[in-house]
């Protein structure tokens, strides 16, 4: 019995994306516990700072935590919903800039400062992802990194706010009144227990119905409308949420750094948040934190060892691209199962 | 209505570029037939499926599904009116355990899927209707298994119990004997046997034993035409028919 | 005004053939291979680089620019054969990372070899200088020479890809690629001289605002997003819609950056106007592909919808 091949072309048309993600790699239980490990051991660095006489550590690990917040959102849209977005830096810059512009008018409050962030870039993604999202493939990438370089030189252009040169921020955030957040350790807390409120929440998301749908969708596009889902729907959902998570991560950064620029919109901003959640393994929530960690730490690190760090950091992302499946996660997978591969 | 067929087909056709893969394609079936569709290789068959269930746009050509026009619906929509497709060539989630692949088809249409933190996999409700659908198909033993670890008569089982999940009335059925043994080829044709009490069914098959033991009428496609339609028998003893196909089959 | 017009206009030509040049060879290997290159805006940063080398070490533009395009060419082979070469076969995720690295080898490589600082090149004597056009109008012969160079090489490509055989190889692949290497095509080479030819064209466009931009290590990322839009515009794999989407592309972006502000005076005041249109100008491109996605997903041009 022969198959035709011009009988079979649209079934092969619509190719399921290589199957190296979600809960294949690890398993949901090893996930959570995984993310329990690394929060624990985030909640007690600070007793490391204080025992090593290094507050810079605290710091820095505030900042990584944020971006890690930014992988995780973008691990809803690219590990859950196989949706290349090459434009989730602008989430991040929308978030922060709500700081700096409502605070340049006297509006501190970061529950206020929040709500704008996420209604801004909830609004953003809605309209930028439902144009995005009529296309697939290379052209969702090239349009997601088009829009974000929109957002981009918006920013730049709009010399109101600082323009090319970016703001400074007189203060951080009031909590109520409060300025506790200028307290590098409050700082730090409210960050962590974002960043674990935002794992267990998605955790969720992606085992619900609306999750189920999701990584169908992912995994065969077609099968799952000849069940009758419509998947466009689901996909804008989740790329909106996903854009508000990041710009939370924004809000926290504005307030990390007291200073807000375009770069932090920048493309080569959303590749690094794309490199993250790859090589902490897609699809598992608990990787791209890892991602986040090792990537933001090693860049630290060459960055010490030699100014040319990026070539160094090029080469390993090119290898990593070309050799690894399944990144951190994927490698915790087949160590603790003796040695079958990922994919 | 009574007599009204479940669906009915008129003058559909399909090009892409120069060639006419579908022409004029004209089918009536009525509510509990099983129609077989027959052709060579290249003959439309599956482009006719995929016409049937939306997921190729026709170029003319009209489609009524209990009297109501559903030419201009997408896949879903049309899925969501009771009329489900299988696939030639296996399209099932493969990195889903074989009960989540056939509660998905029941979640679509039990409710919203916009529910964001109830655990879905633990749904006694969708996968108590799930392990219904798994019963008829015999793989209620198999359901928490992952998909892409069964065997491919097995998979072509669980293509057949996603659709019947879907609560589909009428089932397109794309070659589910593709590609398998003697054995499983034999259970899934008991299947169908079962299946002909409780739906229509067009099925698109090469195994001329299986069509002619299940078929209450057959079409016969080539090069994109019915060249005739019928009984079994009425086809079978068809001059056109035999010059065409059946003969080119007995020759091969 | 329209003396003004029309030097913009000529500007705006002029910067849609350098992004077509820089679009042709990326929207061949989009339609081709399949394959999504981030890396194709520092190509165009090395033929910047290459002729701002060898015109220093000839001391002379064009021969600088008869060794440069080669060596672009050569260059461009050499990525495809260690990199890009085993990207084909792998999903899109995989080319934007591989790609995406290859960007931060490149443009830190550059900074290595020639420093971080902007290297310059001299406009070359016999094209300085400017011409009068209309009335008062001078236009910089250099910029004429630019959009003469960059018509030839359009038409030398519209023959290439009409009029010969690799051309015909090149339409059938872009739009149905599995057919291409069914007829027995050594489908290595072709990929392989498409992705040369495609350095030597963005590495031409480099070539050519070397003298009138400063080349310096980046330059290559902000002319990447413009030729994303330029493609998703014009329609993937499609050389003519290339053509069409850059010059509009050109033309929106360097009429809108000037008459923009112009026009919002006559709705708002003075600084109002001109504070938002040059806030907006730069975004009109992007509302522009919008638009275009939103009513013709695929682009003008849409090179594959013509098969299926």
């Amino acid at each position: 019995m022969t198959l035709a091949a011009s009988d079979t072309k649209d079934d092969a048309a619509e190719p399921a994306i290589e199957n190296r993600r979600g809960f294949g790699i690890v398993s949901r239980e090893g996930a959570a516990v995984a993310a329990t490990i690394l929060f624990a051991a985030l909640a007690l660095l600070p007793l490391l700072a204080s025992a090593i006489d290094d507050p810079f550590l605290i710091v820095t690990a505030t900042r990584i935590m944020v971006f890690a917040l930014a992988a995780l959102a973008l691990d809803l849209v690219l590990g859950f919903g196989a949706m290349v977005s090459f434009g989730h830096a602008a989430f991040l810059g929308i978030g922060a800039y709500s700081v700096a512009i409502l605070s340049s008018h006297g509006v501190e409050d970061i529950l206020v400062q929040t709500l704008v962030a996420l209604g801004t870039a909830s609004l953003f993604a809605l309209i930028t992802g439902a144009i995005s999202l009529r296309t697939s493939g290379v052209y969702f990438i090239m349009i997601t990194l088009a829009f974000g370089q929109m957002a981009y030189f918006f920013m730049i252009s709009l010399s109101a706010y600082g323009g090319d040169d970016g703001m400074t921020l007189w203060n951080r955030s009031t909590v109520l009144g409060s300025d506790v957040l200028e307290s590098d350790l409050v700082l730090f807390y409210v960050v962590l227990a974002a960043l674990v409120l935002a794992f267990f929440a998605l955790r969720a998301v992606v085992g619900s119905r609306f999750g189920r749908v999701l990584r169908g969708t992912r995994d065969n596009a077609t099968r799952m409308r000849a069940i009758g889902f419509s998947p466009y729907s689901y996909q804008l959902t989740a790329y909106v949420m996903s854009g508000a998570i990041a710009a939370l991560a924004g809000v926290f950064l504005a307030n990390q750094t007291e200073f807000v620029s375009p770069a932090y919109m920048n493309w080569q901003r959303s590749g690094e948040l794309i490199v993250m959640v790859v090589i902490g393994g897609m699809g598992t929530l608990v990787g791209p934190i890892a991602g986040a960690i090792a990537l933001l730490l090693a860049e630290e690190w060459l960055a010490n060892l030699w100014e040319h760090y990026k070539l160094v950091l090029g080469v390993l992302i090119v290898c990593l691209a070309l050799f690894t499946r399944g990144g951190i996660a994927g490698a915790a997978r087949r160590l603790f199962r003796g040695g079958r591969h990922g994919g | 209505m009574a007599g009204e067929p479940h669906l009915e087909v008129e003058g559909l056709s399909k090009s892409f570029g120069a060639l006419r893969v579908t022409d004029n394609i004209s089918i009536a079936v009525p509510r509990g037939e099983l129609h077989a569709v027959i052709g060579p290789n290249g003959a439309g068959k599956t482009t006719l499926i995929h016409q049937l269930s939306g997921q190729l746009k026709s170029d003319f050509g009209r489609i009524r599904l209990e009297g109501a026009d559903i030419t201009r619906l997408q896949m879903p929509e049309r899925v969501r009116r009771g009329l489900a497709r299988s696939f030639q060539i296996t399209s099932i989630l493969d990195g889903f355990s074989v009960l989540e692949n056939v509660a998905l088809a029941v979640q679509a249409r039990s409710g919203s899927s916009f529910r964001f933190f109830a655990r879905a996999a633990s749904e006694a409700a969708l996968n108590a209707e799930a392990m219904e659908a798994l019963a008829r198909v015999n793989l209620i033993d198999r359901a928490h298994r992952t998909a892409a670890n069964l065997s491919h008569g097995e998979k072509r089982q669980l293509e057949i119990a996603i659709a019947l999940a879907t609560g589909a009335e009428l089932l397109l059925l794309d070659e589910p004997l593709a590609g398998t043994s003697h054995e499983e080829s034999a259970a899934l044709v008991a299947l169908m046997q079962e299946l002909k009490a409780s739906h229509t069914i067009i099925l698109v098959e090469h195994d001329m034993e299986a069509v002619f033991a299940l078929a209450d009428r057959v079409s016969v496609l080539v090069y994109g035409r019915i060249i005739a339609s019928g009984t079994p028998a009425e086809v079978r003893d068809d001059p056109a028919v035999r010059a065409a196909y059946l003969g080119e089959e007995e020759a091969a | 005004m329209f003396n003004l017009f029309i030097l913009q206009a000529l500007n705006g030509i002029q910067f849609g053939i350098l992004l077509f040049l820089v679009a042709a060879g990326l929207t061949l290997i989009f339609g081709i291979m399949d394959l999504i290159n981030l890396a194709h805006g520092v190509l165009y940063m090395v033929g910047a680089y290459f002729v701002a080398m060898f015109t220093a070490m000839t001391g002379d533009f064009f021969l600088g620019l008869a060794i440069a395009l080669p060596a672009a060419l050569l260059f461009g082979i050499l990525l495809e054969i260690l990199i890009f070469r085993r990207l084909y076969e792998r999903d899109h995720l995989d080319q934007v990372l591989a790609t995406f690295g290859l960007i931060l080898i490149l443009n830190e490589g550059v900074k290595m070899i020639w420093g971080a600082a902007p290297m310059s090149v001299q406009i070359p004597a016999i094209l300085s200088g400017s011409v009068p056009l209309i009335g008062f109008v001078q236009y910089p012969i250099f910029r004429i020479a630019i959009i003469v160079a960059g018509l030839a090489t359009a038409l030398g490509l519209y023959v290439l890809v009409n009029h010969t055989r690799t051309g015909m190889l090149l339409r059938a692949g872009a739009t149905d690629g599995p057919m291409v290497s069914a007829l027995g095509v050594d489908i290595k080479r072709l990929f392989m001289l498409v992705f040369g030819l495609g350095a030597m064209l963005a590495g031409f466009a480099g070539a050519m605002v070397a003298p009138i931009l400063s080349v310096e290590p980046g330059m290559g990322d902000s002319i990447l997003i413009l030729t994303f839009v330029v493609i998703v515009i014009g329609g993937v794999g499609s050389v003519r819609g290339a053509f069409v989407a850059a010059i509009l592309v050109g033309l929106v972006d360097t009429l809108g950056r000037t008459f923009g502000p112009i026009l919002l005076r006559s709705a708002m005041d003075a600084s109002a106007a001109g504070q938002a249109g040059r806030t907006l100008a730069p975004m009109l491109i992007y509302i522009l592909m919008a638009v275009v996605l939103f009513l013709r997903p695929s682009g003008l041009f849409p090179a594959r919808a013509a098969a299926v």
